[in-house]
């Protein structure tokens, strides 16, 4: 089991309990050919040091474009962050000139991917490919970067390292090459690692040795880890708090405890009984019925209200708590936690 | 790799032979008499003829002579026209205006091609890559005969940019033809680099190297332009043969002394030592390029092995 909210000081000049990174309102919308979508709509988090967030969400929550917008790797054109700040070591990065915001990408932000076979380059030398971090940002000459490479690669734990440095990324098993890709964006020692899904593609055996390889990083850097993903089981395993994306919004937040012990939102709720648990035998699981939301055509008032079980509307509803009509801001429901549904409690008492 | 060359090395012999045959059947069933024809309008006298005739095999059966020209072909004797002169000094006087002429050629379908494709992928569906799609889809639907006759009349008469024919100036001669030669593949290398760089642009690793914080131009080049240009490359190798092909058209109409002339010539004069010399040269000039470039494929795609 976690432990909630452990900070592990690594360098005591920082500021104790003051995040490393601070998200504020983002929103980003995509320009298409059959309109406007909008796929982040004011999501905020902070990321402390050595403080695991795990951002949880089904495919088309925003999740993994938030954490791109982080980068400012997003493609712009289609896409564009339309309001929001990142504060990352006291500076906007939106307000930032291009060429700043390049500097931060590896040595203060880093960020690994969820397929390590396509997200290497396959014409490159595994070897090269780390290298580059210390040519790209320190100026290191191209044998030199060939050797913190080869350290890089014993650190998260590839055996033969050395005679390994030259081979190209297919000629790496599946675990092994997300293991190139953890070296590569710890290279340069960076305060944040946003990994996103970084054990989707592998299988289970190997899922577990990655995600202990990165807890162990952290704890030796101290480093704040944003963990993308939409396994219930790793964040679970991992991570410290969680918010859980829906339509590009963050719809709750607490520690991994609390919000999976005792969900404040319907759609938490649902996530809870759609997995098989230890606990319960012969059970049938529950699936959150309907479709995901079409991020085009957001629905009114709260996003998830077409698929609650909870939803209230008409006379039913308190005034201006209308799940079809108002929008329910993500509001303090407990002590640490929030939650964006107007029948919070009705859901913590369930 | 090795054995993988010489397999493929080996392998050119029964294919020379097939296209060679071919070439000399396809000149053999020419009509009309060539030896007849030499006189031109004063007919030679019929013993004149009877010994010409002997003395290039030309009554034996199409085998025999076949079988006759390869043999002679092994010893290094590629055999002489009906005029006497040798086939071999034709081809070593020609070659340097046709390999002139084909390096002229790659120089522009690469520099050209690649830049043109380039500008064009990065900014896809921008200003640039509609006036790349427009001229280049109206370059590949004009004929390389017409482009060379409208190139020759307003670049090289009217415009005077350029010599109209012939080799007296230099290089310079070969630019014009050279352009036009290279035409249609540079039109293609464009349409080719230009959809290449589009799709890596959006590929996973190139977001990993943005991710990675390395400067646009590392980006650009190093990660997206390298991937982009293998299938570039492997077709400008095997292009080269082509435009060997092509120069049959060019070196007629800007009357160039190079090869192509020669077996437009040949194939008139039904010179059948000449034609099969010459365009068996061509199929091995092919196959050999094509070799190269599959090689030049495992080289610049570390994925792709032979053995």
């Amino acid at each position: 089991m976690s432990t909630a909210s452990t900070s592990v000081p690594s360098s005591p000049a920082r500021g104790a309990g003051a995040p490393l990174l601070e998200v504020d309102d983002l929103r980003v919308q995509f320009r298409t050919g059959s309109g406007l979508v909008n796929a982040v709509n004011g999501v905020s988090y902070t990321v402390s040091e050595g403080e695991t967030v795990a951002i949880l969400g089904e495919s088309g929550s925003g999740k993994s474009v938030s954490a791109q917008a982080i980068m400012g790797i997003l493609d712009s054109p289609p896409a564009e962050v339309t309001s929001g700040r990142i504060v990352f070591e006291g500076r906007d990065l939106l307000t930032l000139p291009e060429e700043e915001q390049r500097r931060v990408r590896g040595p203060g932000i880093s960020m690994i991917f969820q397929d390590a076979l396509s997200s290497l380059n396959p014409v490159y030398s595994v070897g090269f490919q780390i290298g580059e971090m210390f040519r790209a940002h320190r100026g290191t000459s191209r044998k030199e970067a060939k050797q913190h490479a080869v350290e890089l690669m014993e650190r998260v734990r590839i055996p033969a390292a050395k005679e390994r440095v030259n081979d190209y990324p297919h000629q790496f098993s599946g675990g092994m090459r997300q293991r190139v890709m953890i070296a590569m964006a710890l290279a340069l020692d960076p305060r944040i690692l946003i990994a996103d899904e970084p054990t989707t593609a592998l299988d289970v055996t190997v899922q577990a040795q990655v995600m202990d390889l990165l807890k162990d990083l952290q704890r030796d850097t101290g480093m704040g880890l944003i963990l993308i993903t939409h396994d219930l089981g790793v964040v679970n395993e991992v991570a410290d708090n969680v918010a859980v994306m829906y339509a590009g919004r963050i719809v709750e937040r607490g520690t991994v405890d609390e919000v999976f012990g005792n969900p404040a939102h319907p759609y938490t709720d649902g996530l809870m009984r759609s997995i098989p648990q230890v606990e319960v035998k012969g059970g049938r699981l529950q699936p959150i019925g309907g479709q995901p939301p079409n991020l085009a055509a957001i629905p009114s008032g709260c996003p998830f209200h077409p698929r609650c079980p909870k939803r209230r509307t008409g006379a039913e509803a308190a005034p201006g708590r209308d799940c079809v009509a108002d929008v329910p801001p993500l509001r303090l429901v407990l002590p640490g936690r929030e939650a964006a549904c107007h029948y919070s409690e009705e859901v913590l008492d369930a | 790799m090795g054995r993988y060359i010489a397999r493929r090395l080996l392998l050119t012999i029964p294919v020379m032979l097939g296209a060679s045959f071919l070439i000399f059947a396809l000149v053999y069933a020419l009509p009309g008499d060539p030896i007849r024809a030499l006189g031109g309008d004063r007919p030679l006298a019929p013993a004149v003829v009877a010994q010409l005739t002997d003395e290039f095999n030309l009554n034996d059966p199409l085998w025999l002579q076949y079988v006759k020209y390869v043999g002679d072909l092994l010893q290094g004797d590629f055999g002489t026209d009906f005029r006497g002169r040798e086939v071999l000094d034709t081809i070593t006087q020609r070659m340097p205006v046709t390999i002139k002429l084909a390096l002229v050629a790659i120089a522009f379908e690469i520099v050209i091609g690649i830049v043109a494709g380039v500008m064009a992928g990065i900014r896809k569906n921008g200003f640039f890559d509609n006036v790349v799609l427009v001229s280049t889809t109206l370059i590949v639907s004009i004929p390389i005969l017409v482009l060379a006759f409208v190139a020759q009349f307003t670049l090289g008469l009217q415009l005077g940019l350029f010599p109209i024919a012939g080799v007296n100036d230099g290089w310079y001669s070969y630019l014009l033809p050279g352009l036009v030669l290279a035409a249609g593949s540079l039109a293609y290398v464009a349409r080719l680099t230009r959809t290449s760089i589009a799709e890596n642009m959006r590929a996973d690793y190139v977001r990993t190297a943005r991710a990675k914080g390395l400067p646009r131009r590392d980006v650009i080049v190093r990660h997206t332009l390298r991937n982009s240009l293998i299938p570039v490359v492997t077709f400008v190798g095997a292009d080269i043969g082509t435009l060997m092909g092509g120069a049959i058209v060019t070196e007629t109409v800007f009357n160039l002394p190079g090869i192509g002339r020669a077996v437009f010539d040949a194939v008139r004069a039904q010179e059948g030592a000449v034609v099969v010399g010459i365009v068996t040269l061509l199929v091995f000039v092919f196959i050999f390029f094509n070799l190269v470039v599959d090689v030049l494929y495992a080289v610049l795609d570390p994925r792709i092995r032979y053995e």
